[in-house]
């Protein structure tokens, strides 16, 4: 029999934790081909942040370690330093990265540390069950803002790729999205890119990933991304926001 | 090797570094700034990692990343920066991590002053962060003494897989006395230390088979798993308690009618009291517990000999570690307890006279 897709290696046989028609899987599965294409495997290793994601450390199939909530962009840094022969990666989502662990990214980035962050934004905190999230649109409803964001009173979501790329040390920084087929190809470039560069030390390497959260938004999954294309995108537009390796400054 | 004078900051950073030490994280803070100085200086020079972090939050999660690759790391800072570290530490006991915290006390609560204080006590050796689990705690009373438990706290560090706190002061920080090192580790003996935690820590699948995949976590989200992991580690507690009590008896006898207990740098000024009313006939004993975790409780206990009709415990706090002395004493003679606070260090005619009161 030919085998025409497989698990990738370095993804574990636990499986995954997540709702239905979540695009986590999508995102762990992209990270994972791209490790083995790059080559990495035996020299890879990643922090899992608190959130929906925070099994990751079960889900890679090599070393992982799970930080306090925010804080992976800071465990990945003593990672790095202990072991700079290894190459790690942060994977994390909207509450975790641009609430609780907004000093640790943005720090992390200013000093160019050499380590890749995967940025899962839907918009929403997921594992808590729906609450506000710093990338919440405008006038979404969640738990924690049963009316709707109201933006004279707790501000307009946070554009994390823009207000890295304000920094010059970050090597490169791209936003690409998780809803389509061809979307995630292009998310795929993204990751790969990512982890070409890091394989080469070459720098900070960010990588925000546009995403749903089916059960929370209370959207089937496919009018979710639906949903996602109609409003987020146009608040959170992909594109690549730095890349040095291509002159793109 | 020649003694050296220097600074109990510089001292301890010196000595962390021959013990093998090649990672730091720390943000600045009085009174601990010279170790952080000493530090910027001296890794570079050995090819050590120097990081100033943006927080003492990041500081102590760099610690946890560093510590998960198996290397030894250290930071250090003073009380209100050791509270934001509390999170983190609480992790590292979790997830069963080797590292050296330096705590150089200053007076609280909140923004306090700047000057020596121990009112940390509870902080340090009670937790300090969330959860069930325990920091082992030296205390040092000199420069000379806070230079060697930098070997010490990274060897018990090591041995129990646990975060060990050094908690001295600002008065032990600033102040010079003449130290002496103990030989530097050769680059064999740190790369060697290296191996030790390979077992489990963050290394690469070198051979390419994909042998390994060790977790560097604290979660556990089944409950009989967490219930397991949790008395693990206090069966691991209950070998520390054991087997790693340090304290200094200082002229405990059958025939002292009272017994002191001191800590720190409140234990040499005890000790001059002491010497001052020997020469008077008066018999006065101390112990200065050394580990404040694990707690001497049978050391207190059996220096109350036959003799002594009470015990005085000063504290440059408002009484923390005379919880322990009561526990330890259990009602059979009365508790005494006289302490300083605001960052105003006691003088040694402060206590004799304490002292003198008793023998009316």
């Amino acid at each position: 029999m030919e085998v025409i897709a497989t698990r990738p290696e370095s993804l574990t046989k636990t499986p995954f934790t997540y709702c239905p028609g979540c695009l986590h899987g999508v995102a762990h599965r992209l990270i994972a081909e791209a490790i083995e294409e790059s080559g990495l495997t035996n020299k890879m290793t990643g922090v899992a942040p608190v959130g929906c994601s925070v099994f990751a450390y079960k889900f890679f199939n090599f070393d992982m370690a799970q930080a306090a909530h925010g804080r992976a962009p800071a465990v990945a840094t003593g990672m790095k330093r202990a072991r700079p022969d290894m190459h790690v990666f942060t994977y994390q989502g909207d509450g975790d990265l641009a609430a609780i662990g907004t000093a640790e990214i943005v720090h992390a980035a200013n000093r160019g540390e050499k380590i890749s962050v995967f940025f899962v934004n839907n918009a929403i905190y997921g594992m808590t069950g729906g609450q506000m999230a710093p990338t919440t649109l405008p006038e979404m409803k969640t738990t924690t803002s049963p009316y709707g964001r109201k933006t004279d009173d707790i501000g307009f979501p946070i554009r994390v790729s823009e207000l890295l790329a304000t920094l010059v040390a970050p090597y490169y920084i791209e936003r690409v999205s998780l809803l389509s087929p061809a979307d995630i190809l292009k998310a795929k470039k993204a990751v790969s890119k990512a982890l070409q560069y890091n394989s080469e030390n070459r720098g900070f390497t960010f990588v925000e990933l546009i995403s749903t959260c089916p059960t929370n938004w209370g959207i089937d999954p496919l009018k979710s991304r639906e949903w996602a294309k109609e409003n987020m995108l146009p608040f959170f537009k992909p594109g690549v926001f730095r890349d040095k390796g291509e002159g793109v400054e | 090797m020649s003694k050296i004078l220097m600074k109990g900051n510089e001292a301890v950073a010196e000595a962390a570094i021959r013990s093998g030490c090649r990672l730091y994280f720390a943000y600045p803070i009085t009174p601990q700034s010279e170790l952080i100085e000493y530090m910027a200086k001296m890794m570079p020079k050995v090819g050590g990692t120097f990081l100033q972090a943006e927080s003492e939050v990041s500081a102590i999660n760099m610690v946890y990343g560093a510590a998960g690759s198996g290397k030894r790391v250290m930071t250090s800072s003073s009380s209100p920066g050791i509270s934001l570290k509390m999170e983190g530490v609480s992790y590292i006991a979790g997830a069963e991590l080797p590292c050296v915290i330096v705590n150089v006390q200053r007076g609280g609560p909140g923004l306090g002053d700047i000057q020596p204080a121990q009112g940390d006590y509870f902080q340090a050796t009670k937790g300090g962060g969330h959860g069930d689990y325990r920091t082992i705690v030296l205390a040092p009373s000199s420069v000379q003494e806070f230079a060697d438990m930098a070997s010490e706290a990274f060897e018990l560090a090591d041995k129990y897989r646990n975060p060990v706190m050094i908690l001295a002061d600002g008065m032990l920080g600033q102040m010079m006395e003449p130290v002496e090192f103990k030989a530097a580790k050769t680059d064999a003996e740190i790369a060697e230390l290296g191996h030790q935690h390979e077992s489990w820590c963050i290394c690469p699948n070198e051979d390419g088979d994909m042998k390994h995949h060790h977790e560097i976590n604290s979660l556990e989200i089944d409950p009989l798993v967490l219930e397991k992991h949790v008395n693990d580690l206090y069966a691991k507690y209950a070998v520390i308690e054991q087997k790693e009590l340090r304290y200094e008896s200082y002229n405990v006898s059958d025939e002292n009618e009272i017994l002191c207990v001191a800590w720190g740098t409140a234990s040499r000024i005890v000790k001059s009291a002491i010497n001052e009313l020997k020469a008077e006939g008066k018999s006065i004993g101390l112990i200065r517990p050394i580990t404040c975790w694990p707690y001497p409780y049978e050391a207190v206990k059996k220096a109350l000999g036959k003799k002594v009709k009470k015990v005085y415990v000063f504290e440059l706090n408002t009484g923390q570690m005379v919880e322990d002395v009561k526990i330890a004493v259990a009602g059979k003679v009365p508790v005494d307890f006289w302490g300083k606070v605001g960052g105003i260090v006691f003088t040694p005619a402060e206590i004799k006279e304490k002292l003198e009161a008793c023998f009316k």
